[in-house]
């Protein structure tokens, strides 16, 4: 009985020590049927795409607090591509201020979520990329 | 990376990507799957299989990321499979082994794999065996298998590897009597984690009371678990954790028993996917469904037993 089961990876790259957020992302979507992996904090961009290719996501989304999103984010698309991985879709999340969303978003991040975002908004969104 | 026979020809090239896509196809149970595991099937068997099991939070994964660290440096290649459960409810899962296996995060030479059990009560989801296979043809010396030591899971990780590790750890009492359970006889190797906690003797002491009990009667070649205290978090004890996988390894090969055990794991693999396919010609179209949930109203209105529902589905 086939079913075509949506895989996310959730990572923290960069410095910042808190990962409640991610956390609180990682059940919602588990909640909603979804497979999950989670690798942690402090994770580098390499490591990040290594693990979306090994554990063939359909979508990775990263959060970050520390301010370093704009050098982070887009390593980890350019990472994916440099594996013939860029088909694999990036959202962002974290403390991101509204000026550096659409630069973000011209570097190849999919979508770029506040704080407070509405997490049936961020399903809805991976449902929609992964369909 | 749609077509099965170019994933099939790149996964036996070593490429991780394709190899990562055909275990998706495996475990989504997709029809492309099983052609390209009919092209790399012939080319599978030659990789170790190991097995590490026992209670959450014994130190399963940091234990595997030092025992893939120990492989690297004599440069095997290294596949891991860390198996978490499913929600039995929405389907979904946490898979969070990986933050425990980050020293070797970058290393193309290892490849590892998070999955979920999806739906098999505290058992290995059926892909856990091709998962294996894939990273077996992709040229990995050395497969280790992670997974939740409760209940069923157990039991079937000893059908998927060669060689099983239990971990337990000090200071559970309740530890030692589920292994007294019958958990016992999975264990090729006991490893005791956490040797750095108060009660590691006391937990080794236990465990060799009971297999000396356990080996009363046993044959002078019968293999007897060796006992390795470790501490997974700083590395201790994992050389002599390698030496006795090496041990039993050699057993294995020496005695013959390699041979038996995989027999029985084909044996094992085969009824269970005859299973896993006759309950999909019965239920898996719309029309089964609905004869099937017929069939349940009847059994619960005491119009036919189990079985005659059962027999009847089967019919046609
Ligand atoms: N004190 C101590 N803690 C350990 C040791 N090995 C692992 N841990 C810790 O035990 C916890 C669970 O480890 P993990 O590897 O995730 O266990 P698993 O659930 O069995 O895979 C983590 O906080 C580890 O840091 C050890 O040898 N000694
Ligand atoms: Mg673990």
């Amino acid at each position: 009985m086939s079913e075509d089961k949506i895989r996310v990876l959730v990572a923290k790259p960069g410095l910042d020590g808190h990962d409640r957020g991610a956390k609180v992302i990682a059940r919602a979507l588990r909640d909603a049927g979804m497979e999950v992996i989670y690798t942690g904090l402090r994770q580098s961009p390499e490591e990040i795409a290594q693990a979306a290719l090994q554990e063939d996501v359909d979508v990775v989304a990263l959060s970050c607090l520390s301010g370093a999103h704009m050098a982070l984010f887009p390593r980890v698309v350019e990472h994916l591509e440099d594996r013939q991985a860029g088909d694999i879709t990036v959202f962002g999340g974290g403390t991101i201020p509204d000026d550096d969303i659409e630069e973000l978003e011209e570097q190849g991040i999919e979508d770029v979520f506040g704080p407070g975002t509405n997490t049936k908004r961020i399903i809805e969104r991976i449902r929609e990329v992964a369909a | 990376m749609d077509d099965p026979g170019q994933v099939a020809d790149a996964v036996l090239d070593g490429n991780p990507r394709a190899a990562a896509r055909l275990i998706s196809w495996a475990e989504d149970r997709d029809d492309r799957a099983w052609r390209a595991l009919e092209r790399i099937h012939p080319e599978t068997g030659s990789a170790e299989i190991q097995g590490v099991t026992g209670p959450p939070g014994s130190g399963k994964s940091t234990l595997v990321d030092k025992l893939v660290d120990s492989y690297r440096e004599d440069e095997a290649t290294v596949g891991v499979i860390a198996v978490d459960p499913s929600s039995p409810f929405t389907g979904g899962a946490v898979l969070a082994d990986r933050i425990r296996m980050s020293r070797r995060s970058t290393d193309p030479d290892v490849f590892v794999r998070s999955m979920g059990s999806r739906g098999k009560l505290g058992g290995l989801a059926p892909a856990i065996h091709d998962a294996v296979r894939i990273l077996d043809a992709m040229g990995k010396d050395v497969v280790v298998i992670e997974t939740m030591g409760v209940g069923q899971g157990e039991v079937d990780i000893v059908r998927t590897a060669d060689t099983v590790a239990l971990v337990a750890v000090p200071g559970l009492g309740d530890d030692i009597q589920t292994i007294k359970a019958g958990i016992m006889e999975i264990a090729d190797v006991f490893a005791v984690n956490k040797a750095d906690l108060d009660g590691v003797q006391q937990t080794v002491a236990e465990l060799e009371s009971h297999l000396r009990l356990a080996f009363e009667d046993a044959d002078d070649d019968a293999w007897r678990p060796p006992i390795v205290e470790t501490i997974a978090k700083n590395g201790d004890g994992v050389d002599e954790l390698v030496a006795a996988y090496e041990g039993h390894r050699e057993h294995l090969e020496t005695t013959g028993e390699l041979d038996e055990r995989r027999r029985e794991r084909a044996e094992h693999e085969i009824v269970s996917l005859m299973k896993e396919r006759v309950t999909e010609r019965v239920l898996g179209s719309e029309e089964g469904t609905r004869r099937f949930e017929g069939f349940v109203e009847d059994v619960m209105g005491r119009k036919l037993t189990p079985r005659s529902a059962a027999g009847e589905l089967l019919e046609r």
